[in-house]
């Protein structure tokens, strides 16, 4: 039975989900959420998922929300096909699971900030706020800094393997590098660009990239 | 050897990941992190934690950080010790990991704010935001409406067991009840209540409020 995904193609949460589900080598289906037209704060939708949040995913009788937790579910249904994505050992999945939780609790706010101020906000209208822009380049440039002296002495994130704690930075980095102008923010730093060039050129990326 | 936990006895992430330790018997020792010095900024302890954050812990070699990835380590290493914190199937994990995530990215914001703004900036001297405490608190009361929502099905967060899920809201929740006069957002709502009062007598959570 195919996974269903719901959430529309072009946002962050659903495409941390379906490049884990491309690399895991798992068939699904994209179910269109209409984020402009509200359907996810309709009834039927909130049955789903009751934050009113996308993505949400429905596999056999199992209903999942909260991106994250659905790449911990996938990576361990699925180990031994696909790529592995969480480490073998109890350390390296420590690991992984600390990176991961780095993302969340230090990368994701003010990348996801910089990215409504800058391509959001003006499109619905609102004024884009400056200090907020400000404030928010300078906590991710010091998050970006740990990063670089981490790549410095590890290919990867959790290790020397590609996991969950670098596939969940692609979707945000991918706006603040192609969308927002903020390129520089991975380009001036050595360890970073290379990390960001390996990982965003991986197959599962750009199919991804190609859903609608 | 004793797993050792650096940090403060008060410091919330601390209390999350001692909570945990304690469920599993895990032995540990405290290292104390003065926060208020300033003590996790200095080189010193950027060597352990690079984004200079408590908690930290170090276990034999091993050194990990952030505390919801140091329970999830604990809670699968020592599986079959103390109190199973996971669940037992794939599908029972997964509910507990949605309802982590629930914590970290729904829960944790506003009620971390409003923490902030009404314990700690008074005793820092610096002037609280009034708007931000109420759109704080109205956005935490939509998120408590859904636990009221889903603790109306389920005795637990994540399911029928009591977990990582629930386990992780014990410190700040603690402080919203005890310290900052918000005590009615968890009982005014009925299940919310009866799960707040199950899992704040756990004995491991009464140790951890003792250390």
């Amino acid at each position: 039975m195919v996974v269903k995904l719901h959430g529309p193609g072009f946002a962050a949460g659903p495409r941390r989900v379906a490049v884990c589900l491309f690399e895991k080598e798992v068939e699904f289906e994209l179910i269109n959420v209409d984020l402009f037209s509200g359907e996810h704060k309709n009834p039927d939708f909130l049955q789903l998922q009751p934050f009113g949040l996308v993505p949400v995913i429905q596999d056999g009788d199992l209903t999942l929300f909260e991106s994250r937790a659905i790449l911990r579910y996938c990576s361990e249904k699925y180990t031994g096909q696909g790529t592995e994505l969480h480490g073998k050992t109890i350390e390296e999945r420590a690991l992984v699971e600390q990176w991961l939780e780095v993302e969340s609790h230090n990368f994701n706010a003010p990348a996801l900030s910089l990215v409504f101020q800058l391509m959001y906000a003006s499109k619905l209208g609102i004024p884009q706020n400056e200090e907020e822009i400000k404030s928010s380049e300078e906590k991710l440039n010091k998050v970006l800094d740990v990063y670089e002296e981490r790549l410095s002495k590890s290919k990867y994130l959790g290790g020397d393997f590609f996991s969950l704690a670098d596939l969940t930075h692609l979707p945000l980095i991918h706006y603040l590098v192609h969308d927002c102008g903020k390129e520089s923010l991975v380009k001036s730093r050595q360890h970073v660009s290379l990390w960001w060039e390996d990982i965003s050129s991986r197959p599962s990326w750009k199919k991804v990239l190609e859903l609608k | 050897m004793a797993v050792k936990v650096y940090g403060a006895a008060y410091a919330s992430c601390a209390r999350r990941v001692l909570a945990c330790l304690i469920e599993k018997g895990v032995d540990f020792e405290i290292i104390p992190v003065d926060l208020l010095s300033g003590e996790q900024k200095k080189p010193e302890f950027l060597k352990l934690q690079p984004f200079g954050m408590v908690p930290v812990i170090q276990d034999g070699d091993f050194t990990l950080y952030e505390s919801r990835a140091i329970i999830r380590c604990y809670a699968q290493k020592y599986a079959d010790q103390g109190t199973d914190l996971l669940g037992k199937t794939l599908e029972e994990r997964a509910t507990v990991e949605q309802w982590l995530e629930v914590e970290g990215q729904n829960f944790n914001p506003h009620i971390y704010t409003l923490v902030l703004q009404l314990l700690y900036f008074p005793k820092m001297g610096v002037p609280q935001d009034e708007k931000l405490i109420r759109e704080s608190e109205e956005k935490l009361g939509k998120v408590l409406d859904v636990y009221e929502e889903r603790l109306s099905k389920s005795k637990y967060l994540g399911g029928d067991f009591f977990s990582l899920a629930d386990l992780t809201h014990l410190p700040f929740t603690q402080y919203l009840v005890n310290d900052i006069g918000k005590e009615y957002l968890i009982k005014h709502r009925e299940h919310v209540k009866r799960w707040w009062e199950d899992i704040s007598n756990r004995p491991s959570w009464k140790k951890v409020l003792q250390l």
